[in-house]
């Protein structure tokens, strides 16, 4: 019998020397003969025996009796006055129990970022005069099935009367734009009192006029949806004593429980979440969609209450990572070595804050990368458009800038026909260094890290490249 | 078009119940029986986290009127692991971790059960092809197929003068 496991197909097994120095200094683990005996074992994940025998409690799989389903009649328009809704029809189909609108959510506007002081509340849980992105939800239909609250939510009728939408985010920012968004009042984020989040390190005009090379060039990015394998939603159980139990696969059970005690008015020991099994989140399940108006069904039925996205609703509406449109311009000496960077970020929120302002602060503060630049100007705009609020998804606000960044790096290195790891570790930030946030550079490992890879790729530095390090500026 | 009885041999066991015109599979199993291992992913027969076994087939369950398979044996994961013992291919999968969320875990082990009782040595290509209707988002296909000819191979040690004689 040949093995056709090996030898491509095996993997690699775990090497457990790879650790045994830093185990042997901290005097502890497997070597040291102290009970720190992780690093280099093998540690199984606690709960892949629930996995792979199907006995992982999903939310989905709660069925508690008398579960009533909620479906959302959403906006089919991207920007629009609401003139009218009529709910006859829809309350008409058998098994309808109850509709809910914007009137009936105790707190009805909210974002989620107000637990830590963000604000202002700009987002309604359903729509009160008033779409701005096409998927936003208007009412929600409370049902004995799922086909009936289908069949209710397809029956509400809604009168629009569309307004000019903006998708772009330079559009959305010119003189006379749409207004997205009145509870901002503009279509961006105001920091502090300043209209975008903002850098000012050095002087770059004078480094520009001073460089031997300018080099712009602009990088864009589409929205990318998280699509986890199991979609968003929640199902909420009264319990005896007049508590809700919610059973979510929320990837911040208690950031959500805290909003959705203060959308619900009510106290948060009112709430329990049940939760921790989340079937893929990436961040795309860290607002608060479906629990407030689940809860507010299952109190105004008495009866639990499921509300789940179904796949189309996923793709459509859950919030995914922010499209970015980045401007790069760096002004560069013969040598490679940058001596200014100007960076100007948009990051599209879509219609409602979300987590963006906080994502786009991220972007700032990963400007201008790992470079010792002297003189940096960044502006990053959080912008408001007609598009799906966008939020939080893996490294949001640093992964798509680094995508920008070193892209950059690669196109002045072709550009000046530098070797492009040269040309990184030559700006490489060393200890010590003042980073353009103004604090200082500690335990920095980019020159050891570039220096690594190149070994193992096989790829040439010169001796002095290969002596540089991040504890001195030598060879700079 | 009123409910009707179905029945169905449920992981060895015969299991009668009402479904309501137009009832998936996967609904009766989720709602009518209550077997969740099974998962709905799109319900649009696009993901794969549905699948189960019926005659030994994958199929998406999601999309199969239950009616249509009325009397079939359909076999789900709770039906794999007998007495709790782990088989080859959960083991497997656990050691290799081939398994992050557990989402997609149920439909891809039900398609290399079969994959396996058809063809105790698939290759990597087979095994590819086996799952290539069933979407991980979070681990990454290598894993779960490195998990799969894993568990071929211990089944084949366990098992040698079977695989014999299926030579
Ligand atoms: S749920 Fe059946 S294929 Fe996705
Ligand atoms: S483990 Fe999450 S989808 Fe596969």
């Amino acid at each position: 019998m040949t093995d056709r496991l090996a030898p491509t197909y095996r993997l690699a097994p775990i090497d457990t020397s790879t650790f045994a120095d830093e185990r042997a200094a901290a005097g502890t683990g497997v070597d040291g003969g102290g009970d720190f005996t992780v690093i280099g074992s093998v540690v199984q994940r606690s709960d892949a025996r629930g996995h792979v025998t199907g006995r992982t409690e999903f939310f989905e799989d709660v069925a508690p009796a008398r579960l009533a389903h909620l479906k959302m009649h959403r906006s089919d328009r991207h920007h629009a006055r609401i003139l009218d809704v009529d709910l006859s029809e829809a309350l008409a189909v058998p098994g309808v129990l109850r509709i809910l609108t914007h009137a009936d959510i105790p707190n009805n506007l909210y974002t989620p970022l107000k637990l830590i002081g963000v604000g202002p509340d700009d987002e309604p849980i359903l729509a009160v005069d008033k779409v701005r992105y096409l998927g936003e939800p208007i009412c929600a239909v409370v049902a004995e099935t799922e086909a009936a609250a289908l069949e209710g939510a397809a029956r509400v009728r809604v009168a629009y009367e569309d307004l000019p939408p903006v998708f772009d985010v330079e559009e959305a920012l010119k003189e006379g734009a749409p207004l997205v968004n009145e509870y901002h009042g503009q279509n961006h984020f105001i920091y502090e009192g300043h209209h975008c989040r903002r850098i000012r390190f050095g002087d770059v005009e004078a480094a520009f006029a001073r460089a031997d090379h300018v080099f712009e060039w602009r990088y864009q990015s589409a929205p990318i949806e998280q699509a986890p394998a199991e979609t968003t939603g929640c199902v909420v159980v009264p319990q005896a004593d007049g508590r809700l139990r919610i059973h979510s696969d929320t990837q911040a059970c208690f950031f959500t429980l805290d909003n959705t005690a203060l959308i619900l008015e009510t106290p948060f020991n009112k709430l329990r979440i049940v939760g921790g099994t989340v079937g893929g989140g990436f961040g795309g399940k860290v607002d608060v969609v479906v629990e407030p108006v689940a809860c507010v069904a299952a109190m105004a039925t008495d009866r639990p209450v499921k509300f789940v996205y179904d796949r189309a609703e996923e793709m459509q509406v859950s919030s995914p990572r922010a499209a970015e449109r980045i401007y790069i311009k760096d002004a560069v000496m013969a040598d490679g070595r940058i001596i200014g960077r100007k960076v100007t970020l948009y990051v599209d929120a879509g219609a409602y804050a979300r987590h963006t302002p906080y994502g786009t602060t991220k972007a700032a503060a990963h400007l201008p990368g790992p470079y010792s630049i002297p003189n940096v100007w960044a502006d990053c705009h959080c912008v408001f458009t007609n598009r799906t609020p966008s939020s939080a998804m893996r490294g949001f606000g640093v992964t798509i800038a680094d995508f920008a960044l070193e892209s950059q790096m690669d196109r002045i290195a072709r550009a000046l026909d530098l070797d492009p790891l040269r040309l990184r570790l030559l700006n490489a930030y060393r200890d010590g260094d003042l980073k353009a946030h103004r604090k200082v550079a500690e335990g920095t490992a980019l020159v050891e890290v570039i220096q690594k890879a190149a070994e193992m790729a096989g790829h040439e530095l010169p001796e002095a490249y290969r002596r540089m390090s991040s504890t001195t500026r030598e060879g700079l | 078009m009123p409910s009707q009885i179905v029945s169905l041999v449920v992981n060895g066991e015969r299991r009668e119940f009402i479904a309501v015109p137009g009832a998936t599979l996967l609904a009766s199993l989720r709602e009518s029986l209550g077997l969740t291992a099974a998962k709905r992913g799109c319900a649009q027969g696009a993901c794969g986290t549905c699948t189960v076994l019926v005659d030994g087939r994958p199929e998406v369950a999601c999309l199969v009127a239950v009616e249509t398979v009325a009397g079939r044996e359909v076999r789900t994961l709770e039906g794999v692991a007998a007495g709790g013992e782990l088989d080859e291919v959960q083991s497997a999968f656990v050691d290799c971790f081939a398994t992050q969320c557990g989402f997609c875990t149920a439909g891809m082990i039900m398609v290399a059960e079969a994959l396996l009782e058809r063809d105790p040595d698939p290759s990597e290509e087979d095994v590819v092809e086996a799952i290539s209707g069933n979407v991980c988002r979070c681990t990454g296909y290598r894993p779960i197929v490195i998990a799969i000819l894993e568990a071929a191979r211990r089944r084949r040690a366990k098992s040698p003068q079977e695989e014999a004689v299926a030579r």
